[in-house]
């Protein structure tokens, strides 16, 4: 064991030892340099990253990030909790119709600011979130998938059969933040990616602090328990109807605040946009960087997004490679790019060990990273 | 009026026709039940590998559409197209029990092609269970697209093979030959697959295998080989599902038409109790009525989905494991 840690101290599991190991300044000091980056990304407009001159540029990178937030959100649900969810694009929806309902001139309801209806999607998502939840997870596993799925599929027939939704037809100019550049033009348009990405990339940083701070917090360790095993979670007194009401609401409403900005940034919503097959891209975003890792769907998030920005010239075989990528990376990789970070179950392997008397102190990951590793 | 009472009270969106509903009752359960029987046939291919590897095969509806297209090419070939064909009632029942074949074998190719190059390596692995519903999604997604490379965005003409004639009337409706050629033979596919997992060597197998994969392993049972007899058997009869579709619908061959039609299959194999055979044919069955009443009590052909899915979900929330509950691996032996 101790041999196989030495000789893993350059590989990625090492890395994360390394930064695991740093305290909490330091680590925050270590990310400024990689935030300010990412935030000068689209301006930069790096030669060897840049999707022109196929796609504009900032608008692929606000493409990415929107899938970013998306990622992060269904990963509470099926990374952190462990509950599959095969609908997620359906509160998606209802974050966008929100926004669009609210703003849009084309719909008789009152027009609020576009940046209140943000909070007010998160809260109805959430609501729906939790309708949804409520008869439902009671369900195990793949009976949840396909009801979820069903409610994905229900959304989606709703916004074509309700005439308020106006189908196909759906809603334009929806609202924007509000503010105009110097010569009059507006800060916030359907043509200029780049205000935007800063905007979702900020509410990203937001609800990356949020939600790293639950994963902490008692309610990330009980997500974890019921993710890991839900009988023995219940028997040890977590309440897991509870927390996984908890996590199918906050997922939800971190879907609809992706939702409505998505509708705000193409100021356009139809129901064109919420197939299954949004879902499944989804999830595969989310698995493909590695479920229950924040960082890693992100990653997931943005290759789904950006590969097909990059190479439209591969056009229609694009989902061709992607699916056979999809297989691929599974047989080589399944834990995706990025495994979960188990530090609250390798603490338990280490409380064990001491407890068996070997005294050996193992970094956080090795142990998974030694599974991880050893098949790769 | 505030505008938010004038939104919610727009409801003509929904509006129960009860009229024609008790009109078209009869019309629509013998339609339902047609549909249902190709729901059946797609859902039994969910639910044998489900209750084998408790695994969703996402790219079933795929190995339906492939069947789908092996039937229509060679129905093209054969001769036929979208007039109706001047054939005597046997060279037609000869045309259509040889399309059908050829429908079968692809599918059933396609799945065990699918077993041995996606799901082995990663059952060798003992890789998540998450793993297996990505790669299946993989599939589902190469599959569709190299289709759709091959035969573009459009539908493939229509093919036909005969007319439906009212054979004799019941309960104040026509049934046609078409309905009753699909259900019966529906009925009998369902049947002789119910009896072979019950009855023979293999398929006592399959249960076994299903039950406890260790244990039939050391009982002597060729687990692989059972494995791969789930896989050929569902596609089997997701070939024969294309014909009978095909029949229905004669231009629904289309790149991504196996994912609608995939999807309610599977919430019929839930419906019923998925890994349970009869199970499947018994929500297949009631998916297809389901959404036919709905269909005609509401007035729109987009209805029968939602309601299909709010039956599931009530259904499941009062049996959580379906109606007749999982139980391929229960043996009776």
């Amino acid at each position: 064991m101790t041999s196989t840690d030495n000789t893993r101290k350059n590989t990625p599991g090492g890395i994360r030892a390394r930064w695991n190991n740093l305290s909490r300044p330091q680590q925050w000091l270590a990310l400024v340099p990689v935030v300010v980056l990412i935030y000068f990304i689209p301006v930069i407009d790096p030669p060897l990253l840049t999707t022109e001159p196929y796609t504009n540029f900032p608008i692929a990178m606000v493409h990415a990030a929107e899938l970013a937030m998306v990622a992060i959100g269904l990963n509470v649900v099926v990374g952190q909790a462990g509950l599959l969810d095969l609908g997620y694009v359906g509160f998606f929806a209802v974050g966008a119709y929100v926004a669009a309902l609210l703003t849009s001139k084309e719909s008789m309801l009152h027009k609020l600011p576009y940046l209140a209806t943000l909070p007010l999607a998160m809260v109805v998502t959430m609501l729906a979130g939790v309708l949804l939840g409520l008869p439902t997870l009671r369900l195990r596993g793949d009976y949840l998938a396909i009801v979820t799925l069903g409610f994905g599929e229900i959304v989606r027939l709703l916004a074509t059969l309700v005439p308020a939704l106006n189908g196909q037809v759906g809603f334009a100019d929806v609202g924007h933040p509000p503010g105009t550049n110097a010569d009059g033009s507006l800060i916030f348009s359907a043509r200029d990616g780049t205000p935007w990405y800063w905007l979702v990339v900020t509410l990203i940083i937001i609800l990356l602090l949020f939600v790293g701070n639950l994963e902490r917090s008692r309610v990330g360790r009980a997500w974890v328990a019921i993710r890991e095993d839900e009988d023995a979670a219940q028997i040890m007194g977590v309440p897991t109807f509870k927390f996984k009401l908890w996590a199918f609401a906050i997922g939800a409403a971190i879907g609809g605040l992706s939702g409505a900005l998505v509708a705000g940034q193409t100021g356009f919503m139809n129901n064109q946009n919420f197939s299954v097959a949004f879902s499944v891209l989804y999830l595969a975003a989310v698995i493909l960087g590695g479920s229950g890792n924040k960082v890693g769907v992100m990653v997931g998030a943005f290759i789904v997004s950006y590969i097909p920005d990059r190479f439209t010239n591969l056009s229609d075989r694009k989902y061709l490679i992607f699916g056979l990528f999809l297989v691929v990376l599974m047989i080589f990789r399944p834990q995706g790019l990025l495994g979960a970070r188990q530090r609250l179950l390798a603490r338990g392997r280490q409380a064990y060990q001491r407890l068996v008397g070997r005294g050996e102190q193992i970094s956080s990951d090795s142990s998974v990273s030694a599974e991880g590793g050893g098949q790769a | 009026m505030h505008p938010l009472t004038v939104f919610l009270a727009d409801s003509s969106w929904i509006n129960f026709d009860v009229t024609s509903f008790r009109q078209e009752f009869w019309d629509n359960t013998f339609n339902g039940l047609t549909f249902g029987a190709i729901y059946a046939l797609i859902a039994m291919g969910y639910t044998l590998v489900y209750g084998v590897l408790r695994l969703i095969n996402f790219a079933h509806s795929e190995v339906f559409i492939a069947g789908a297209y092996a039937l229509v090419f060679t129905l093209s070939g054969l001769g036929f197209d979208g007039s109706v064909p001047g054939l005597s009632t046997l060279a037609l029942i000869g045309d259509m029990l040889l399309a059908c074949l050829v429908a079968m074998l692809a599918s059933g190719a396609i799945a065990v092609l699918l077993e041995r190059i996606a799901y082995r390596p990663l059952r060798r692995k003992g890789a998540p269970p998450l793993a297996f519903l990505i790669t299946a999604i993989g599939v589902s997604f190469a599959i569709q697209y190299a289709i759709f490379i091959w035969r573009g965005a459009s539908a493939e003409p229509a093919v036909i093979l005969f007319v439906p004639k009212a054979l004799f009337s019941a309960f104040g409706t026509n049934i046609t030959n078409q309905q009753l050629i699909i259900f019966v033979a529906a009925i009998v596919l369902m049947l002789l697959i119910d009896q072979f997992i019950q009855r023979t060597r293999f398929g006592r197998g399959v249960r076994a295998v299903a039950q406890d994969p260790d244990t039939a392993t050391l009982m002597g049972v060729n687990k692989e080989r059972a494995i791969m007899l789930t896989f050929l058997l569902g596609g089997l009869l997701a070939g024969a599902a294309a014909l009978f579709y095909v029949i229905k619908v004669p231009s629904g061959v289309v790149f991504n038409g196996g994912f609608t039609l995939g999807i309610k299959a599977f919430a019929a194999a839930v419906l019923g109790g998925i890994g349970n055979i009869r199970g499947a044919a018994l929500g297949g069955l009631l998916i297809g009525l389901v959404g036919n009443y709905g269909q005609t009590l509401l007035g729109n052909a987009q209805w029968s989905d939602v309601i299909a899915f709010v039956v599931l979900v009530v259904v499941l929330m009062f049996r959580p494991t379906g109606i007749l509950g999982e139980s391929l691996g229960k043996a009776r032996v």
